[in-house]
């Protein structure tokens, strides 16, 4: 791969493994983040995966740009000949689609989107040629997800469909952003879907919410308690979708501390994937169900 | 002893030098803006330099003090007063049990840094006091501090001179213009090369919107993109790209219109191309700027971009020596 290596001022280096999208160019940002990690290079300060992309920000009075530039083109090599084989964990995640909380705010922003007619996922499945919002939900749940970047704001995953581009669910931003989004909205944005970790501002389209906490910077959540975001790039994930019911269930054994997320480790092969997109999944989810 | 806050000023925060390592989940660094005031405060009452300081913008809060301390108010110039007497900045004050801290208008700049010996005390969040409010996360409670507030204060074992004072040569303040020194990069080549010179030759203006996340610029001319075919993921607008992280400091232009220079509190990716990054140096100068603020970019390369920042570390050095 071409990787385009650039400065962020004085104190940033900006790698671009590709403009556009894919797996690959994932998997490399992760394994040449993975390499600068392990390398442990005095100076550096934080290490960012990204979509299609990474960023290293750095102490120039520790380390020369140029030098740490030169560091990092060394380590292409390394992370070239690295097998795209992952271990991970594969998440469900409940998604009550069409809630009223979303819809409410859908409505307040009518007049910065593309289509004030309808609502974002009528607009979305009509846009991608579904025949009924229903058919898009099934697309949208029935494959597993990669979570292929993490921030924005705290914890906020970017999640990839893990289908062929063809099949690819594409939906443009809103055309000004909201100042209000739900917190726990599933968003979409370009290819991406998204959780809102936190109340604020969005330009993504708004599908659903999900009563699953996945940023507690007080800790009480239990499966928080270690660390306050719950996503890692890498993560799969599953929406699950819940009726009203459900939703209300879930969000009692939230209040009450008693929410267990369903999650089982799983060894993810993009090669293995490549061949058969599928037939990866379908192991992929047998994992996740199998007990 | 705590301090109580009395009315809370327009969004005072608890600010340290911030917390590093959690970019890459989008928990930014945060910390003061305008860090030299900030490590300055802390030096004139005997901090250690990065201690948590109040950081006012724009209007200072009201505070009571219960016990007899110093206290140094640094950063724009905003005056305080001790039970209603002016009082200078960038200099070690004496503040008795009783006693109220207010401040008069703002004169220059936007933020106040205001250090009490000892430091301000609340609970350490990922290592650090500062205040993430999008996130909830330190300070008092993950937000801004309110009347009502009792804020605690730390131990205090340095040495403080009453009256000293960091001289006007070794503080900073934004020029007329503002000038902001920028290393181009990034996305830079998704602008044409006329557009590129333009960003530069132009007079901008600071807009309404510009806080802790980023600061906003308007009043230049709109960029002209390089043609493409849009890439899979990154949006159809040619000023998107597949979303990516943004250093901070890099400077965005949705649609080509308002530039965004990110701070310290920046979103920590996004889906705009960014045309470069204004250096480490002259951060803490956008953390001065008011609203309306002319202001020029100035394009500068790597050599000037550490040189600069050399001068600012010296800069430090010469308070520390001024103050031992």
């Amino acid at each position: 791969m071409s990787l385009r290596y650039t400065f962020g001022g004085d104190e940033h280096i900006f790698v671009e493994v590709s403009e556009e999208m894919s797996l690959e160019a994932f998997f490399m940002a992760l394994s040449m983040t993975n390499a600068v990690r392990d390398a442990d290079i005095r100076g550096v300060t934080e290490i960012c995966p990204a979509n299609a992309s990474f960023q290293i920000k750095f102490n120039p009075d520790l380390v020369h740009p140029d030098d740490l530039m030169a560091e990092l083109k060394r380590m292409q090599e390394v992370a070239d000949k690295s097998e795209p084989v992952l271990n991970t964990r594969v998440i469900e995640i409940p998604v009550y689609y069409q809630d009223p909380w979303t819809h409410e705010t859908l409505m307040r922003f009518r007049e910065r989107h593309q289509d004030p007619d309808s609502t974002d996922i009528e607009y979305a499945a009509r846009i991608n040629n579904y025949a009924s919002v229903e058919d898009f939900i099934e697309a949208h749940s029935g494959s597993p997800w990669f979570v292929s970047m993490v921030g924005f704001v705290s914890g906020l995953p970017f999640l990839y469909q893990m289908v062929d581009r063809a099949r690819q669910i594409q939906v443009p931003k809103y055309l000004r952003p909201r100042t209000d989004t739900p917190k726990l909205t599933v968003g979409y944005g370009g290819c991406f879907s998204c959780v809102y970790s936190v109340r604020g501002a969005g330009g993504y389209q708004m599908f659903g919410v999900t009563p699953m906490p996945i940023y507690d910077p007080t800790q009480q959540t239990p499966y928080l308690k270690d660390f306050m975001v719950f996503f890692r790039p890498g993560d799969i994930v599953k929406w699950k979708p819940i009726d009203r019911e459900e939703y209300d269930r879930n969000l009692a054994e939230v209040e009450a501390g008693t929410y267990e997320p369903r999650i089982r480790d799983v060894v993810f092969s993009l090669d293995d994937f490549n061949k058969d997109i599928d037939g990866t999944n379908a192991k992929i989810l047998e994992v996740l169900n199998a007990d | 002893m705590p301090i109580n806050v009395k009315s809370a000023g327009l969004a005072t925060t608890i600010q340290d030098l911030g917390r590093p390592g959690y970019y890459h989940l989008g928990i930014p660094m945060g910390g003061a803006m305008d860090r030299l005031a900030l490590r300055a405060a802390n030096l004139l009452v005997g901090n250690d330099e990065g201690a948590a300081c109040l950081e006012a913008v724009f209007m200072g809060p009201a505070l009571e003090f219960t016990q007899d301390t110093w206290i140094a108010v640094t950063g724009g110039e905003l005056p305080p007063m001790i039970d209603g007497e002016v009082q200078e900045t960038w200099t070690t004050l004496k503040i008795k049990k009783g006693q109220t801290l207010t401040f008069d208008y703002i004169r220059s700049g936007a933020r106040a840094y205001i250090a009490v010996a000892g430091g301000i005390d609340t609970p350490l969040a990922l290592g650090s006091r500062s205040t993430y409010a999008i996130g909830a996360l330190g300070g008092v409670d993950g937000r801004a501090i309110m009347a009502g507030d009792s804020l605690p204060i730390g131990a205090h074992s340095g040495s403080v001179k009453e009256g000293a004072s960091v001289p006007d040569a070794l503080r900073r303040a934004p020029g007329k213009p503002a000038e902001l020194r920028v290393l181009p990069g990034l996305y830079w080549h998704r602008m044409t090369e006329a557009a590129g010179e333009q960003f530069f030759k132009d007079t901008w203006k600071v807009a309404l919107e510009a806080d802790r996340m980023g600061y906003r610029f308007q009043g230049g001319t709109p960029v002209e993109f390089v043609d493409r075919e849009p890439p899979f993921g990154a949006g159809s607008d040619p000023s998107n790209i597949t979303d990516a992280c943004y250093p901070y400091g890099s400077i965005q232009i949705p649609g080509g219109t308002e530039p965004i220079v990110l701070h310290r509190d920046a979103v920590s990716g996004g889906g705009y191309f960014m045309m470069g990054t204004v250096i480490s140096a002259d951060m803490d100068l956008i953390g001065q700027l008011q609203p309306h603020t002319l202001t020029k970019f100035i394009k500068v390369n790597m050599h000037t971009a550490l040189s600069a920042r050399r001068d600012r570390a010296a800069l430090i050095q010469s308070i520390r020596d001024t103050l031992r």
